[in-house]
């Protein structure tokens, strides 16, 4: 078994997490941005992991469950969400559903 | 009987609720007999108590009825309490009366008029608010009256508001009394502040108590009264809004601007004499005024054109007189004259008012012309109320209420020869500007066809007046017509008697007689110059002096020029130049960086997502930065 350290983990986590937040920021594709949130999501997950890890106790395992359940919920409403704006402004663009308006 | 004295002053009042409410949907024969039926159950009332009070007198000549307590604040605790005494009883008895005959005369007066009912609201709060006035116990009370007639003498002189003439004197009306009662408000302060209560009563026995005559504190106190006195009854220096007050309908003109409201000044006065008699410079002062005012006004009234104005002036001139004989300490001559006065000058007012509704509303007297054979019996009893007004001697009763003024004005305590000269030059200019008047009106060619009928409801308080106006004089006779004086002897259980410094039969017979044959003579001139020899009164108005003196006493002596230009003038320029009002600056201030900070902080909300994940994510390094390295 390969032994990997806390740090190279916890280095990978912030990477991905960075790395969602960019797209989060850059992208402006609804679904994109989604999927840069799971990204994010799964990142904060890594980093429970190799917590849990390093410790050698469950709880970062579970706590990554919830976030998986959570991570489907959100994912739900936000595809619903999704659906309703390109009926709405026939486009993806997060951008063009900037006014509070019916 | 006198447990019913307040429904004297309740029903007017009630009478005003129901109108007030709901007069809209009250037919105009509905209005009128509430309106009028009110004030007049309230005179058959005073009547009855009147007769009740005179056959079985209650104790000390005096009746207070308390009704329920005002308020109870730290020791201060007014009542709403009415006082019936000799002087309250007189005042109530032409209130009513006169009120009465009035309100039934507006009843036809007002017919075509679409305020009907709105003008019998105000009139009957106007009544309930004399009522109230002369009957209060307390000086609080008496003050709530005081304000309610002032509030109803605005709005009536404003009754036809689509006017802006009439708004604008409505106004003037409000505001130039505002500055006398200021003045009565701050004495009353005074008052309550040294004798520690309003009650007229109490005050005035620890006022005498504890007063010395002459000292500071009555001198103020009566002075600071008769501010508030001057304000509502038109004297000197507060005058000259009543001749504008003229804007109203010529019943109001009769009732609030004749009758009773301007004479409220001269009831204060009486009401509080002991506090004047503690302060011989105030009494002079009240004297002084009253002369001054009866020949001013009286000057004015020569000159005038519109037939109200004259009677406007006419009566500032009277209530000079009234203030005259208060001052030299004939107090009953003054109230005597009062209820004279009320007859004849609202019987005058009518009189004008049929004039000018059967005119087209023309109010200018050289248009008219010729009117005794249209308006038989407005021309008759006009002519009386003229006689009585112009004390012509025996036949009128103003002969003799205004030669005990004018003798009082002499042989009195605080009389003196140049009052007395004031007196008799204001008697002769009264008969000239009256029978001016009468000659300019009624006589001469008809220039003028008249126009409607004159019914019953405009005849009756006419010919009523005028018999009061001769038949009134009788109840006080001079003491060279024999000892007569039942109303100076009923009067002198509220007020002390007139001290005579020179009592003389003889020397009071002459005095009558220079005063009648003045009053003839001034009658004599009148026919002369403004009926027989027209020509001589306009030659003298083509001069350039006799121009500049007519126009000078046209406008008042000049008083409304004078306080354009010291009060209203700078006022308006102040407004003007502080058009963008320097303490608003601060104001706006505060407003403008409200106004900024919020544009600032709206500019972030874009509504775009990935700003505020922006935002959010920034917001969030720098405060893990914070946390990590601080």
């Amino acid at each position: 078994m390969i032994h990997i350290s806390m740090e190279t983990g916890l280095i990978l986590a912030g990477i991905l997490f960075s790395l969602g937040l960019l797209g989060v920021l850059v992208r402006r594709n609804v679904i994109f941005v989604l999927m840069s949130i799971e990204i994010m999501l799964n990142a904060a997950g890594l980093a429970f992991v190799v917590a849990g890890a390093r410790w050698g106790q469950a709880d970062g395992q579970v706590m990554f469950i919830f976030i998986l359940t959570m991570a489907a919920a959100e994912v739900s409403v936000g595809l619903a969400l999704i659906l309703q704006i390109y009926h709405h402004f026939k486009t993806l663009d997060s951008d063009a559903a900037s006014k509070m308006k019916g | 009987m006198l447990q019913l004295l307040w429904l004297i002053p309740a029903l007017p009042f009630f009478s005003y609720a129901i109108l007030a409410i709901f007069g809209k949907r009250i037919s105009r024969n509905g209005v009128a007999a509430l309106g009028v039926g009110s004030v007049g159950t309230s005179a058959i009332l005073t009547i009855l108590l009147g007769i009740s009070f005179l056959t079985s007198p209650p104790a000390n000549y005096a009746f207070s009825q308390t009704l329920w307590k005002w308020m109870d604040v730290a020791g201060f605790s007014p009542g709403i309490t009415f006082y019936l005494d000799s002087l309250s009883l007189v005042f109530i008895f032409v209130i009513t009366f006169v009120g009465f005959l009035i309100h039934l005369y507006s009843s036809e007066f007002m017919q075509g008029d679409e305020g009907y009912s709105r003008f019998f609201a105000y009139m009957n709060l106007f009544v309930g608010s004399m009522l109230t006035l002369v009957l209060a116990d307390n000086l609080l009370l008496l003050y709530l009256g005081w304000e309610g007639v002032g509030l109803c003498s605005y709005l009536l002189i404003g009754f036809w508001y689509q006017e802006p003439e009439n708004g604008y004197a409505a106004r003037k009306a409000f505001i130039v009394t505002r500055v006398g009662d200021a003045a009565f408000a701050v004495g009353l302060f005074l008052l309550f502040q040294n004798l520690g209560t309003l009650d007229i009563q109490n005050m005035l026995q620890r006022a005498d108590a504890q007063w010395i005559a002459g000292s500071t504190l009555p001198v103020a106190a009566a002075l600071l009264l008769l501010g508030g006195a001057v304000g509502k009854s038109a004297q000197l220096p507060l005058q000259t809004w009543l001749p504008d007050a003229m804007a109203g309908p010529t019943p109001v003109s009769a009732l609030i601007h004749a009758a009773t409201m301007v004479t409220a000044g001269v009831y204060l006065i009486a009401r509080t004499y002991v506090i004047f008699q503690l302060a011989p410079v105030a009494m002079l002062v009240v004297a002084i005024i009253g002369a001054a005012t009866l020949l001013l006004a009286g000057f004015s009234a020569i000159t005038q054109v519109d037939i109200k104005r004259v009677l406007a002036y006419s009566t500032i001139s009277q209530i000079g007189y009234m203030m005259l004989a208060l001052g030299v300490g004939a107090w009953a001559a003054g109230i005597f004259h009062f209820m004279i006065h009320a007859f004849f000058k609202a019987l005058l007012f009518l009189g004008a008012g049929v004039v000018i509704i059967t005119h087209h509303h023309e109010h200018n007297m050289f248009k008219m012309g010729g009117l005794r054979k249209q308006l038989p019996v407005t021309f008759w009893t006009f002519l009386i109320a003229s006689g009585a007004l112009a004390a012509i001697p025996i036949v009128t009763a103003g002969f003799y209420s205004k030669d005990a003024i004018i003798w009082y004005a002499w042989s009195a305590e605080g009389g003196s020869t140049l009052l007395w000269v004031a007196a008799l030059v204001g008697a002769f200019l009264t008969a000239i500007y009256t029978f001016r008047m009468v000659f300019i009106t009624f006589f001469g060619e008809e220039k003028m066809p008249k126009n409607g009928t004159v019914g019953f409801r405009l005849k009756l308080p006419l010919v009523v007046l005028a018999v009061l106006s001769v038949i009134g004089g009788f109840i006080n006779l001079p003491h060279t017509f024999g000892k007569f004086t039942p109303l100076f002897n009923f009067l002198e259980h509220t007020l002390p008697a007139i001290k005579v410094v020179h009592e003389s039969l003889s020397l009071e017979f002459w005095f009558e007689l220079i005063s009648a044959v003045t009053a003839l003579l001034g009658l004599y001139l009148a026919y002369y110059f403004f009926f027989k020899r027209t020509q001589f009164a306009e030659r003298f108005n083509n001069t350039a002096v006799g121009a500049a003196i007519h126009r000078f006493w046209f406008t008042g002596w000049g008083f409304d020029w004078i306080y354009d230009r010291l009060l209203v003038f700078p006022f308006v320029w102040l407004a003007r130049i502080n058009r963008r009002d320097f303490i608003d600056l601060f104001y706006d201030g505060v407003a403008w960086t409200t106004q900024l900070l919020h544009k600032g902080v709206g500019l972030t909300q874009t509504g775009r997502i990935r700003w505020y994940a922006m935002g959010i994510a920034l917001g969030a390094v720098i405060s893990i930065a914070l946390g990590v390295f601080l």
